[in-house]
């Protein structure tokens, strides 16, 4: 018996992470139904979905692995399992709505429940400790955790999800959403442009120069406590006011709002955490291979070249990776001064209490910040491994 | 090789280098010793001009110092540090060829010195290919000495190089630098705090204290006339006869024509590894060999007292 209990025990995290799944597949509602748009949605609790005992298979599979013995091909298992009830999940869903659509109205709406929603955020966390199991390396941890998404983005693209409600929403705003992500994009790229052409020189400038670097982090901190929708305002009326004064501004298409002040806010905000990188890469190169670069006759820019940029590189491209989701994110915030991207979806689905709407702007978001992320990570370990 | 005149340096207003004269000659080995504070690091970062001095002149191989190219200067110097200060993300080949790939060697050259230098160092040679946190301490510290003597500099500047390894390690690298030393005749100059090791390496040796130099001259008259009290103090009243005793070797004071057959000792030992051997084996009378395992004489318990000037 006790050598029965001695796995769970061993494995808290994995334990925790299972009881969740079950409790949340079985106690909340797997899926929503609504019968058009605008009413409130039906909850679908789990024996209520076609085909909902397929689960079992996955759930099961979980359960019996916590007394698997703590070997690589334990945690394979798991993270197989787990991949299989997440696609399961999502397919059931689709094919769930696809059902309802076909026997009732085509109006009628289906939807993530709250059960689906924690159980596939609880199962993509058992997939990332099953990961962590499996292998110590970054990049192959990395490349484990994005695959887990190539099932469901199969299904994504199959059409077999098109009659989920989310789905009906991108159908209905397809040109929409394009332009938002091309203009999330340029914003993106527009804010990390400046911010490296600015915030890489002056890093490299105070990083020996202890008294700048009050001043400069003075100045950034200051920035980066006015809070975003505060900081996109205040650029409306001096940039109003220059273009008044300077006409010549207008003919560049920079106005009080729109791009041009929610790239200066961008970038502003993104300075702190680039800068600050920046420095702290350089000041964690040892002391003494500095010395020595210099003891054997390198110019300052041989021992920036090869001694400084290479040992400072992995910490400012955690400084990149941390500037990009930040931007990401607060782009959103910038739609609200006419910028575009996502954002202007979001805020349209909050103001007509569309929630599929929100969401439809919202998931973008999160996935682009997690791929870049993913990718930037990737980048950083495989720099990394050069050195071991 | 090297002259210093009167020379000074201040660091925030105060002196840490006093009116210092000192020449070093080609081919010695130089050990500048003293307290912490004393000045031996700052001396020695003077000589490639990592320091600069403010008065006097520094003139090396008859130059002064400040007229010539810091980097060329440096690139003539070999240069290693307690720390070690090895690339992290050079594997140790690269490590060891930085100054001939400063210097424009073409890279068969280079690999060949580098192969040489792991030989002379006695590393393995498939440690070229490792990274610096993949070695040991001393392996670490022998790339070290290896980097610093890749493109066979006139003179080689080493501060405290031995001082974060463990004792086994630490008398195997001075052992493998005196050989090295006299192999090449190159002008060594190294900063240490350890009187045993100055002892063991010099054949110049400066005490240093305040900025200024107390005595310089031959280990065995730093030990035997002190100048002054800190001198005596240094060197320490109470160790005063082993360190004495470890300036001599064995070879030098066996009486030659006897022979013992007992366990032998070798001629390179210090008398006072003898002195240990001695009251270890509780014996008066040891066999001592030579180098080619030939014996060569018998050293006499007596005999420790008598080796007064016998380095």
């Amino acid at each position: 018996m006790s050598s029965l209990l001695l796995r769970p025990r061993q494995q808290p995290v994995l334990l925790v992470l299972i009881v969740l799944i079950t409790l949340a597949l079985f106690a909340l509602p797997l899926l929503s139904f609504a019968a058009n748009r605008l009413v409130s949605g039906q909850p679908l609790p789990l024996w209520q979905v076609t085909n909902s005992a397929l689960l079992l298979l996955p759930l099961v599979w979980l359960w019996q692995g916590l007394w698997w013995p703590p070997r690589r091909i334990s945690a394979v298992t798991l993270l197989l399992a787990a991949e299989v009830l997440l696609a399961l999940l999502i397919w059931l869903a689709g094919a769930q709505a696809s059902e309802l659509a076909n026997n009732g109205s085509p109006l009628a709406r289906t939807a993530f429940g709250s059960g689906l929603w924690c159980a596939a955020a609880l199962t993509l966390l058992l997939a990332a400790e099953a990961v962590r199991q499996i292998t110590r390396s970054t990049p192959w941890r990395i490349v484990l955790n994005l695959q887990i998404w190539l099932l469901p983005l199969a299904l994504l693209l199959s059409g077999h999800l098109d009659r989920l409600s989310l789905m009906k929403e991108y159908a209905n705003r397809t040109a929409v959403f394009d332009a938002a992500f091309t203009q999330h994009l340029w914003l993106l790229g527009g804010t990390l442009l400046p911010t490296v052409l600015i915030g890489l020189p002056l890093g490299l400038a105070i990083a020996r120069r202890p008294r700048w670097q009050n001043a400069a982090f003075s100045v950034l901190n200051l920035i980066q406590t006015v809070p975003s929708v505060a900081l996109f305002g205040l650029l409306i009326a001096p940039l109003a006011g220059l273009v008044a004064h300077f006409p010549l501004l207008a003919r560049w298409g920079i106005s009080g709002i729109g791009i041009a002040p929610a790239l200066i806010a961008l970038v502003l905000y993104a300075l702190l955490p680039l800068v600050r990188s920046v420095v702290a890469g350089l000041q964690q190169v040892p002391q003494e291979v500095r010395e020595t670069a210099r003891a054997m006759g390198m110019s300052a820019w041989q021992q920036f070249w090869h001694a400084e940029l290479p040992l400072a590189l992995p910490v400012w491209l955690s400084g990149l990776r941390v500037v990009v989701v930040q931007t990401v994110g607060l782009a959103v915030v910038a739609a609200l001064i006419g910028a575009g991207g996502f954002g202007a979806i979001v805020f349209q689905g909050l103001l007509s209490s569309a929630l599929d709407l929100v969401l439809l702007g919202v998931i973008p978001v999160v996935a682009l910040a997690v791929i870049f992320d993913a990718l930037l990570r990737l980048l950083s370990a495989l720099l990394e491994r050069r050195h071991d | 090789m090297i002259e210093f005149h009167q020379v000074s340096k201040v660091f925030a207003g105060k002196e840490a280098i006093r009116n210092l004269s000192l020449k070093i000659e080609k081919g010695s080995f130089t050990v500048l010793i003293g307290t912490s504070g004393s000045g031996k690091s700052t001396t020695l970062k003077m000589i490639n001009r990592l320091v600069e001095h403010d008065s006097g002149e520094i003139r090396f191989a008859g130059e002064p110092i400040e007229r010539m190219d810091a980097r060329a200067l440096r690139r003539r110097i070999g240069y290693a540090i307690q720390s070690i200060g090895l690339f992290p993300h050079w594997n140790v080949a690269k490590n060891i060829g930085t100054v001939p790939s400063l210097l424009g060697w073409p890279q068969a050259k280079i690999n060949q010195r580098v192969d040489e230098l792991l030989a002379l160092l006695n590393l393995d040679r498939h440690l070229a290919t490792r990274m610096p946190h993949q070695l040991s301490g001393g392996q670490q510290q022998r790339v070290g000495v290896a980097r610093a003597l890749a493109a066979d500099p006139e003179l080689l500047l080493m501060d405290e190089p031995f001082g974060a390894l463990d004792p086994v390690n630490r008398l195997a690298l001075q052992h493998e630098m005196l050989r090295i030393q006299k192999m090449s005749g190159r002008t060594v100059v190294l900063v240490t705090h350890d009187i045993d090791e100055a002892l063991t390496l010099a054949d110049q040796l400066v005490l240093m204290d305040g900025g200024e130099i107390v005595q310089q001259g031959r280990p065995i008259d730093l030990l035997t006339q002190p100048v002054n009290d800190f001198a005596r103090e240094f060197f320490g009243r109470s160790e005063l006869g082993v360190r004495l005793l470890a300036l001599g070797r064995a070879g030098n004071a066996a009486r030659r024509g006897e022979w013992l057959d007992v366990e032998p000792i070798a001629e390179s030992l210090t008398l006072r590894e003898a002195l240990s051997q001695f009251i270890a084996r509780r014996t008066d009378k040891l066999p001592v060999i030579d180098q080619h395992q030939q014996p060569l004489g018998v050293l006499h318990f007596s005999d420790l007292l008598r080796q007064r000037e016998a380095s």
